[in-house]
């Protein structure tokens, strides 16, 4: 029983430093950002890495998003006859939802295992102590360029996401299905708000980027540098990531939209 | 101006308590000569790099980098002294996203205000002298190991740091190549005065350029120093062990274990 109970302690106590640990870390991305952004090429090159990279699979899934949402949308709508909705609907699940949330998930199993391997190599590469022993501080020179690209990267990828997933449903729902074209954009201009509903979801995707990057620097710094230190801080990017977007959507989904 | 750049003075150091890794090591690195640090694996000469550069704080004793006393919790202090020195890694820890010519730029990038032309050109000096000045536009994995390891001393030589420490720098070169990386080490030294610190278990390419030497052992102690020629004269078991390549003397080949008849099950 006292050893069960000193085991529990023990546990809760190397929890709560490395919540700390973590939350230190944090503080010291926030704290070297702005010297990242006075030289701003290292953010543009991560905006490259990060961002220009993960289009191709954002692109793919938003336009198949779109395509399976519009005809399921339909299939239900027009049981009821709203057909007419399809536009409306189809647009606020993509750019309150669907847009922030699958690009963030996709986020941290495209570029943020990407980042986590990278760091945790150059770590078993010598390369962060390399850089330490050069007077240059890598939270400076490595992280904080990538904070900062993951984070402009993001709402960017989210925002096509939502674009192209919306051509997507265009595509089926008019003219494969045959719904009234001047219908589904004219809903969407009259009933979607650019503040409550896009600007909404840009900010979400800005809180996953914040979550997915800081997250895939965090496991790639404090791997263990090794092979199977970086296979595990990989798989842990991709968990931890996905459930933290996934409970941080719920808060900020009851927050923006609790009034309808 | 003291003679002494750095001095170890009494350290003890362990990653964690239940390991020892230094033991009461007293070193002194003289201004301007080229000091061996010798060992077998295992024997936390590595680790006294790492002591030196900061990384760790010692758990006892004190390390003195010209005549100021090291505190890793001060970053400034820290940062400024590192600007002072250069390291060379064991597997050259360059960066892989880079060229060959980007590397060498790197520290003078970081640290200076440089016009790009007068980088081009330290940068192409410093590749000249280790022989690398076409392999300048490489990518990183288009080079060898050896070539690596020169790219590498390029690197840390970049801006002519006062102290070069160097870990390992013979470690998986062919003769050659060892020969040429030992030269350059002595070359260096000399030419630019810069003191110099090598961390090595080749006992012959280091006798053939250091000043002193230091021989270390397991259990972080340090066994014995002086000139080449008085550790090849000395008597000390330890010392004629190591440098002979003997397999018996006082350091076992095999870590602690029961008997291999017991282990085996054969016992009479």
């Amino acid at each position: 029983m006292t050893d069960a109970l000193s085991n529990l302690g023990a546990a809760t106590l190397r929890w709560l430093r490395s919540l700390g640990h973590a939350a230190f870390f944090f503080l010291d991305l926030l704290r070297f950002s702005p010297a990242a952004l006075r030289r701003f090429s290292l953010v543009v090159a991560q905006v490259h890495a990060i961002g220009n990279l993960s289009l191709v699979i954002i692109l793919a899934s938003g336009l198949a998003v779109g395509f399976v949402l519009a005809l399921q949308m339909y299939y239900a709508l027009v049981t009821y006859g709203a057909a007419e909705s399809l536009g409306l609907i189809v647009n606020l699940a993509l750019v309150r939802e669907l847009g922030p949330v699958v690009t963030g998930l996709l986020f941290a199993g495209r570029a943020g295992t990407s980042l986590t391997a990278e760091i945790g190599l150059m770590k078993a590469g010598e390369q962060i102590a390399a850089m330490e022993m050069m007077a240059i501080d890598p939270r400076s020179r490595v992280l904080a360029p990538r904070f900062l690209g993951g984070i402009v990267s993001m709402p960017i990828l989210a925002v096509l996401f939502s674009a192209i997933g919306i051509l997507g449903a265009y595509v089926v729902a008019v003219l494969m299905i045959g719904v009234d074209a001047g219908n589904f954009w004219s809903i969407m201009e009259a009933r979607v708000d650019v503040w409550r509903d896009v600007g909404n979801g840009i900010f979400k995707s800005v809180v996953f980027g914040v979550i997915c990057t800081f997250v895939a620097l965090y496991q790639g710094y404090e791997t263990e540098a090794t092979p199977e230190g970086v296979a595990y801080a990989t798989t842990r990017t991709v968990v931890i990531s996905s459930l933290g977007i996934l409970a941080m959507d719920f808060v900020l989904t009851a927050l923006m939209f609790s009034t309808p | 101006m003291s003679d002494t750049l750095i001095e170890i003075d009494h350290v003890t150091f362990g990653y964690d308590a239940s390991r020892t890794i230094l033991n009461d090591v007293s070193m002194t690195f003289l201004r301007g000569k080229v000091t061996a640090i010798l060992g077998g694996s295992g024997c936390g000469k590595t680790t006294l790099l790492r002591l030196i550069g900061g990384v760790y704080p010692a758990n006892q004793g004190r390390v003195v980098f010209d005549g100021e006393l090291l505190d890793t919790h001060d970053k400034d202090q820290l940062f400024r002294l590192r600007r002072r020195l250069g390291m060379l890694f064991q597997f050259g820890a360059l960066f892989t996203d880079l060229t060959v010519f980007e590397n060498v730029a790197f520290p003078l990038r970081e640290h200076t205000d440089l016009p790009e032309s007068m980088i081009r050109d330290i940068v192409l000096m410093k590749l000249n002298a280790v022989g690398l000045r076409g392999a300048a536009p490489l990518r990183i994995a288009e080079v060898s190991g050896g070539m690596a390891r020169r790219i590498a001393l390029a690197r840390a030589m970049a801006l002519d740091p006062e102290l070069m420490m160097y870990d390992e720098p013979f470690a998986g070169l062919d003769p050659i190549s060892m020969g040429v990386t030992a030269n350059l080490i002595r070359k260096l030294g000399d030419t630019t005065g810069a003191t110099s610190l090598i961390v090595s278990h080749d006992v012959q390419e280091c006798f053939s350029i250091c000043d002193y030497a230091y021989l270390m052992m397991p259990g972080g102690r340090v066994v014995a120093q002086g000139t080449p020629e008085q550790l090849n004269a000395s008597e000390l078991p330890e010392v004629r062990q190591f440098i002979r390549g003997e397999p018996d003397g006082p350091v076992r080949f095999h870590y602690p274990a029961k008997p291999l008849a017991e282990d085996l099950g054969v016992t009479a």
